[in-house]
């Protein structure tokens, strides 16, 4: 009994490594920037460039940081959420406009509609490399001490922000309270 | 054939252009190996499982490009390792560094080979220690009647 007790269980025990790793996606890595406070830019806004922005503008507020690009197809999709947020939940939303072209970009915005506090230019992805931007769209929730919360990537959806954004952004709020 | 050829020609055109890849100068023979020895051991994040040397994504070319510049600047293999796994994580490193999340990864072969050897090992050993019943006279002749009778007196 005992020498097939052993092959079963690790037979068992394999079945549940790779069950687990069927629920897994491998495109979403894990960022080594959740919990450590924003890197710092300054980057000209899309549609003031000769006005600059830095994530210390935004200090003592909760935000959120979203890359996207007129190029990238799944950020239309995410573009309703993005819009719903700032809409129906009153978060404030900065676009990383991420190695677009800037008359791309405002068409894109006059088109979809801009739900973006301001927008900022990024136009050969070094901002990106220092938020470790991999695939676009990607968003940032960072706090009031400029530390950053979470990091989504890929498209939110709505059942992505009812379960995950919209709980945190409401702690950090109460936070200030 | 000259149409062929033609095709042909068009296609190779196709793919050296394909092929091409940004072409950067070093002032030393060997800043431009250690260039290429870092590209291949960074991993593009986009098309995970090919290395920043081989990726045509439009991250591998910005990551070789800033690899290109740490060098230029002097910057160390060490510096520029840092640098990615701080915006990327361990896993843009195809060797990650040896530490409790990546401990399973590093020593999990090692330990299903010590595994395997052991249990090897105890079923020679048990093996060894099995006493086989000497065969009796009957089963001894049987034994050489079998063998040395040709098959069709077998029949029996």
């Amino acid at each position: 009994m005992n020498r097939f007790l052993i092959p079963l269980g690790i037979f068992i025990a394999l079945v549940v490594f790779l069950a687990i790793g069927l629920t897994r996606d491998p495109k979403i890595v894990p960022s080594p920037l959740v919990d450590k406070p924003v890197p710092a830019f300054t980057l000209p806004q899309l549609h003031v460039p000769e006005k600059n922005f830095g994530p210390a503008d935004m200090q003592g507020k909760v935000w959120l940081l979203n890359v996207w690009a007129s190029w990238c197809v799944s950020c239309r999709a995410e573009h309703e959420v993005v819009t719903a947020l700032v809409n129906d939940h009153g978060a404030e939303i900065v676009g990383l406009n991420y190695k677009d072209h800037r008359a791309d970009a405002m068409e894109w915005l006059k088109h979809f509609g801009d739900p973006y506090a301001l927008s900022v230019s990024d136009l050969d992805g070094r901002v990106g490399i220092d938020w470790g931007v991999y695939g676009v769209p990607e968003t940032f929730v960072i706090d009031q001490a400029g530390i950053i919360r979470y990091k989504h990537i890929g498209p939110m959806t709505a059942e992505s922000i009812t379960e995950k954004v919209l709980p945190l952004l409401n702690e950090l709020k109460a936070a200030d309270a | 054939m000259k149409r062929v050829l033609l095709a042909l020609f068009v296609m190779f055109a196709a793919t050296a252009h394909a092929g091409t890849v940004e072409v950067y100068k070093f002032e030393t023979p060997a800043q431009e190996a250690r260039y290429k020895a870092m590209i291949a051991e960074l991993r593009c994040l986009v098309c995970q499982n090919q290395n920043l040397a081989d990726s045509n994504a439009e991250l591998a070319q910005d990551l070789r490009q800033q690899t290109y510049e740490m060098i230029k600047r002097g910057a160390t293999d060490q510096e520029i390792a840092d640098f990615m796994v701080t915006r990327y994580g361990d896993f843009v490193l195809y060797r990650p560094p040896f530490k409790a999340t990546t401990a399973f990864l590093w020593a999990g072969p090692f330990i299903i080979l010590i595994a395997g050897l052991v249990v090897l090992l105890n079923m020679v050993r048990r093996r060894g220690r099995q006493v086989v019943a000497p065969l009796s006279d009957e089963a001894h002749t049987r034994a050489r009647n079998l063998l040395e009778d040709p098959p069709e007196q077998n029949n029996q």
